[in-house]
């Protein structure tokens, strides 16, 4: 157990440090980033005065070590276009970023697990392929697609939710729909799988034949059993899957978060704030994934007895 | 001589008959979505002479005109006009065409990238295969949208680095796929007596492991596809795509949203080409991968 966590650890270092190496030097192709801070038509001894003030003057490696040293002291640079700290621009649009992705994520689970559930029971009958047509389409849909039309047809047709911002829980309703979508078709196929896989075991028949309930064969000894597979894909697929939606749904309703800030950087060119964004968002990422990793090992008594 | 006549007319029939058996064990579903897909290639291959205006054409008179049937339709604009009246479905066909073109592009060097490294890594072993392996778990752990649209702020938004992205993305499940096979074959008894007879590694990896990874290969290659058209529409829609006046299908969304209100035609046209492509192409590939899988016949 120790052994495995402490490999999963280090593999979790090793992929944040490339990840930050890579991003470091990536941005530094662009060419004088000067140039995206106020444009060609400036004198040269003003464009020394801002090499020098966004601490560009230094040898690309001084700046590296300066971008590593910057993890420890917590400064990483100004945003060329807010010359505010990034640090504090980011971390004002963690909550919304938090709230947008938590309700999703809640809205994914509610829907999805009861109709992945639902669609291994009746496999044969129509109510199974009903519930998988709906799947399929979740999946095929681009969620932009989907925010484009549910704006068209309830915000401007039918006046019923509004289309920008955060304030009001009416705000959440639109945003967290589009979010789950392709991640409700995703776990709910999964699940579907995983019951599947459960309901053919041997064990399955000896609950029924203890004369057990259906209700209490399909949830007690079905579903315990289906979840440890669903909750490893839980993490894996669908962290990945939300935070590349998030940034998607963000930028569409325009919610202040992290995932809009990136968009916004990007088409501004506003290197520091992105860099900055992405990490924290493959931070993210890798963290919760290596979490998950332990836990499930941890739930696994073959390694946590350090067996395997 | 007369063998080769034989093998020549021999071929067609069996490739029709491989065709139609395929049809044949098509449900309605699916094959609806290969007469959708085929329609699509076809009207995506003739773009330019089905579309009835040039896809940049502008004309201030005829901004912002609805389809036919609608109030305010002008003649020859079938599908209506955007808002500097060019002609949405010649533009949607033009965007189409690229939004396809974009998609084979990145597909296929997805493919020849993750397939090779799959490849070297498989074969080779070691720590070849350590470094292969952890670039593709790396790759795994972060959300490719977040990779797009730095090298797009980075290279800026032009066709050949939007092709470069679209190629980087899904490299790593060619590579799992590759190497997984690879390893499957080279423990099967026919690999060691190539080797036995003499046979180099190019030849081993080339002629007996490569041919047999083909199945996998191709079901990965149709999803990528319907992935592919995904990710392009969703970075041109961000406005990080293709620039204007290009159109490709996600950019005629993206632009077109700030007309939602009082042209929805503008979004609706091509909102519902990507849908097709999209729907095609995933029908056929969960088919493909069920025929390839076993396991998933039942289900």
């Amino acid at each position: 157990m120790v052994r495995h966590i402490a490999r999963t650890l280090a593999k979790m270092i090793i992929t944040l440090f490339v990840i930050v190496t890579l991003v470091f030097f990536a941005t530094r192709l662009s060419g004088d980033p000067i140039n995206y801070v106020v444009g060609q038509g400036i004198t040269q001894e003003d464009r020394e005065l801002l090499t020098r003030y966004y601490g560009l003057d230094a040898s690309i490696w001084e700046q590296y070590v300066r971008f590593l040293g910057s993890f420890v002291d917590g400064q990483f640079g100004l945003s060329f276009v807010e010359r505010r700290p990034v640090a504090d621009i980011v971390a004002e649009r963690v909550w919304p970023s938090l709230q947008l992705l938590l309700s999703g994520i809640a809205l994914t689970i509610l829907v999805a697990i009861p109709l992945g559930i639902l669609a291994a029971i009746h496999r044969k009958s129509w109510i199974g392929s009903a519930v998988m047509t709906v799947a399929f389409i979740g999946y095929a849909v681009p969620n932009f697609v989907l925010a484009v039309f549910m704006v068209l047809v309830f915000a401007f047709t039918l006046n019923w939710l509004p289309v920008v911002g955060n304030s009001t829980p009416w705000h959440f309703i639109m945003p967290t729909i589009t979010l789950s979508g392709a991640l409700i078709a995703a776990l709910t196929r999964f699940t579907r799988n995983a019951m599947l896989d459960v309901l053919s075991q041997d064990f399955m028949r000896t609950a029924r034949a203890k004369g057990l309930s259906e209700a209490v064969v399909i949830l007690k000894h079905g579903f315990s059993n289906a979840s440890i597979t669903i909750l490893s894909v839980l993490g894996l697929q669908i962290a990945g899957l939300a935070a590349a939606g998030n940034v998607v749904v963000e930028a569409i309703f325009a919610w202040p978060g992290i995932g809009a800030l990136l968009v916004n950087a990007a088409i501004l060119r506003d290197f520091p704030v992105l860099q900055f964004a992405v990490l924290a968002v493959a931070f993210a990422v890798i963290i919760v994934n290596g979490v998950i990793d332990i836990a499930y090992a941890y739930a696994d008594p073959r390694i946590r007895l350090g067996r395997a | 001589m007369a063998e080769a006549v034989v093998g020549n007319t021999s071929a067609r029939p069996a490739l029709l008959a491989h065709a139609a058996r395929i049809w044949g064990d098509a449900n309605g579903v699916q094959r609806a979505a290969i007469c959708v897909a085929v329609l699509l290639l076809i009207v995506a291959a003739f773009a330019p002479f089905i579309a009835p205006h040039e896809p940049t054409a502008q004309s201030l008179i005829s901004r912002l005109r609805p389809p036919i049937g609608f109030e305010r339709f002008k003649d020859g604009y079938l599908l209506g006009t955007d808002e500097l009246g060019r002609d949405v479905l010649s533009r949607s066909l033009h965007g189409l065409q690229l939004t396809l073109i974009l998609a084979a592009l990145g597909a296929t060097i997805g493919l020849l990238l993750g397939g090779t490294l799959g490849l070297v890594s498989g074969i080779a072993g070691g720590i070849v295969d350590d470094v292969v392996m952890g670039a593709v778990d790396a790759q795994i752990a972060i959300p490719f949208t977040l990779i797009a649209l730095l090298t797009l702020a980075i290279f800026g938004s032009s066709i050949e680095v939007m092709v470069l992205v679209l190629g980087l993305y899904g490299w790593e499940q060619y590579a799992r796929i590759v190497r997984g096979e690879v390893r499957r074959l080279m423990a099967m008894p026919f690999i060691e007596a190539a080797r036995a007879a003499g046979a180099s590694g190019g030849r081993i990896a080339f002629r007996h492991v490569l041919p047999n990874a083909v199945s996998p290969l191709v079901v990965q290659f149709t999803l990528s596809i319907s992935n592919i058209v995904l990710l392009e529409s969703t970075l041109s829609f961000l406005g990080m795509g293709v620039q204007p006046p290009t159109a490709t299908l996600g950019s005629m969304v993206g632009i077109g949203r700030d007309y939602l209100p009082t042209a929805p035609w503008i979004v609706i046209v091509p909102a519902m080409m990507i849908l097709l492509v999209t729907f095609a192409v995933q029908i056929l590939g969960d088919w493909l991968r069920d025929r390839a899988d076993v396991r998933l016949r039942d289900r």
